[in-house]
């Protein structure tokens, strides 16, 4: 799934949503993965990279990213 | 006398309060336009309105009478500020004097005062009681409401409706009732304040988003800029607020500037419901007390409207930046009570 189009990212993590008003405080990790979403990069190629970088076992990386993306559909961030 | 290439236009609405008219909003975005090139000219109706005593945008004030007094005692106080100032356009800026400003529009125009408003029946089609009618003729979505002349009507109401609902003077305020006890009371509050009929209407749940728009009188949508509520008043009114990209309500403005031929601002009062559905819960006759956010975010509606009431050929804009944010804050002006003296005493300052 992707990210809208529209949505606004900063460095510093504040998502905003310009077609509903919505904004949002993202950690530094997050706010680094949402600039992947938003340059393109596929759901394997931002995993790969995550895996490199952080200790943590691919089958948990795998629950974390879907709940990632669940947070991300409830707060209205993605593409249908 | 006045140079010739300044303007000089008339604004009502300076009660910048916690309930505020968009008078100052009016004057701000009309000063970034034109700069030293317009002179604003403030029309008060008491005393302690704040814009009268803010210098930096308003040149000078006079006190006009109220609503009630009648088009005929408007028009000869309008005359006689003419006569001292040399008006080329007046901008009314609330519900309640417009019909006043419509009626007499056309002996403004004989002594070159300019306005760009409504006529009548489109003032008439989008009133806060006729809006079953506006929506079943126009195809627009509306919260289902009822019009109350006395309390005890409000059990039955109460019935229909479901509560919590709001209760709105025809004019200005809504209060949301969580029981027919409330609701009567509430009812008594707002027959007094606003007469009658008081309008009971069903709270749909959503998104509070407002649509200020401009429409040229020819059934084009000359600007529309969506703003979503952050921060809201208990009097319901909009504190803070963003600028949002929506295509649906910028459409739905264009939809009644183009059914209705509108000619002037508006402000369309928008629910959206979780399922999408826009509700129109009411349409404001005239620019919104918010309407500088829409000059700051590349649409200066003010400014147009001026433009076209002058004459001049005025594209639609094409866009604006989402993501611009409002937020109102109370400030304490000092002035001398001299100067409250000289506005009480001899209607001008």
């Amino acid at each position: 799934m992707k990210l809208k189009k529209n949505i606004a990212t900063s460095e510093s993590g504040f998502i905003f949503n310009p077609s509903t008003g919505d904004s949002f405080s993202a950690n530094g990790i997050a706010a680094g993965i949402l600039a992947e979403m938003k340059s393109d990069k596929t759901e394997q190629e931002i995993k790969t990279g995550i895996l490199a970088r952080y200790d943590v076992r691919p089958e948990q990386l795998d629950r974390d990213w879907d709940d990632w993306m669940v947070q991300l559909k409830e707060a209205n961030l993605l593409d249908n | 006398m006045k140079p010739a290439d300044i303007l000089t236009v008339g604004i009502t609405g300076l009660n910048a309060h916690d309930n505020p008219g968009p008078g100052i909003a009016v004057a701000r975005a009309l000063k970034d336009a034109y700069g030293d090139n317009i002179r604003l000219i403030g029309l008060a109706y008491e005393a302690l309105e704040p814009g009268i005593y803010m210098d930096k945008l308003l040149d000078k004030t006079y006190h006009i009478p109220y609503p009630a007094a009648g088009a005929t005692v408007l028009l000869e106080r309008l005359l006689e500020i003419n006569g001292m100032t040399g008006l080329d356009m007046i901008i009314p800026n609330f519900d309640a004097e417009l019909g006043n400003f419509i009626k007499i529009a056309p002996r403004l125009a004989a002594e070159d005062i300019k306005t760009f408003l409504p006529d009548a029946v489109q003032l008439a089609a989008r009133d806060k009681t006729q809006l079953h009618e506006f929506a079943a003729t126009y195809g627009f979505k509306v919260p289902d409401y009822v019009n109350l002349t006395k309390a005890e009507d409000m059990e039955v109401t109460g019935d229909k409706l479901g509560y919590p609902l709001f209760i709105k003077g025809k004019y200005y305020e809504a209060r949301l009732a969580d029981n027919a006890d409330e609701a009567k009371k509430i009812f008594h509050d707002i027959a007094n304040r606003w007469g009658l009929p008081v309008i009971a209407q069903r709270c749909i749940k959503g998104t509070e988003i407002n649509v200020a728009g401009l429409g040229d009188g020819k059934g084009n949508l000359i600007s529309a800029v969506p703003m979503r509520k952050l921060y809201i008043t208990d009097k319901g009114k909009a504190w803070a607020g963003v600028t949002i990209e929506d295509a649906e309500l910028v459409d739905l403005a264009g939809q009644f500037a183009k059914t209705l031929q509108w000619r002037g601002g508006f402000e369309l009062e928008i629910i959206k419901d979780n399922a999408g559905n826009l509700y129109i819960i009411e349409i404001n006759p005239r620019f919104p007390a918010w309407i500088y956010l829409a000059a700051a975010s590349g649409q200066n509606q003010p400014a147009a409207l001026v433009k076209m009431a002058m004459g001049d050929d005025v594209q639609p804009f094409e866009s604006y930046e989402p993501g611009k944010l409002f937020i109102r804050h109370s400030w304490d002006d000092v002035v001398d009570i001299a100067r409250f003296q000289q506005f009480s005493a001899f209607g001008e300052i």
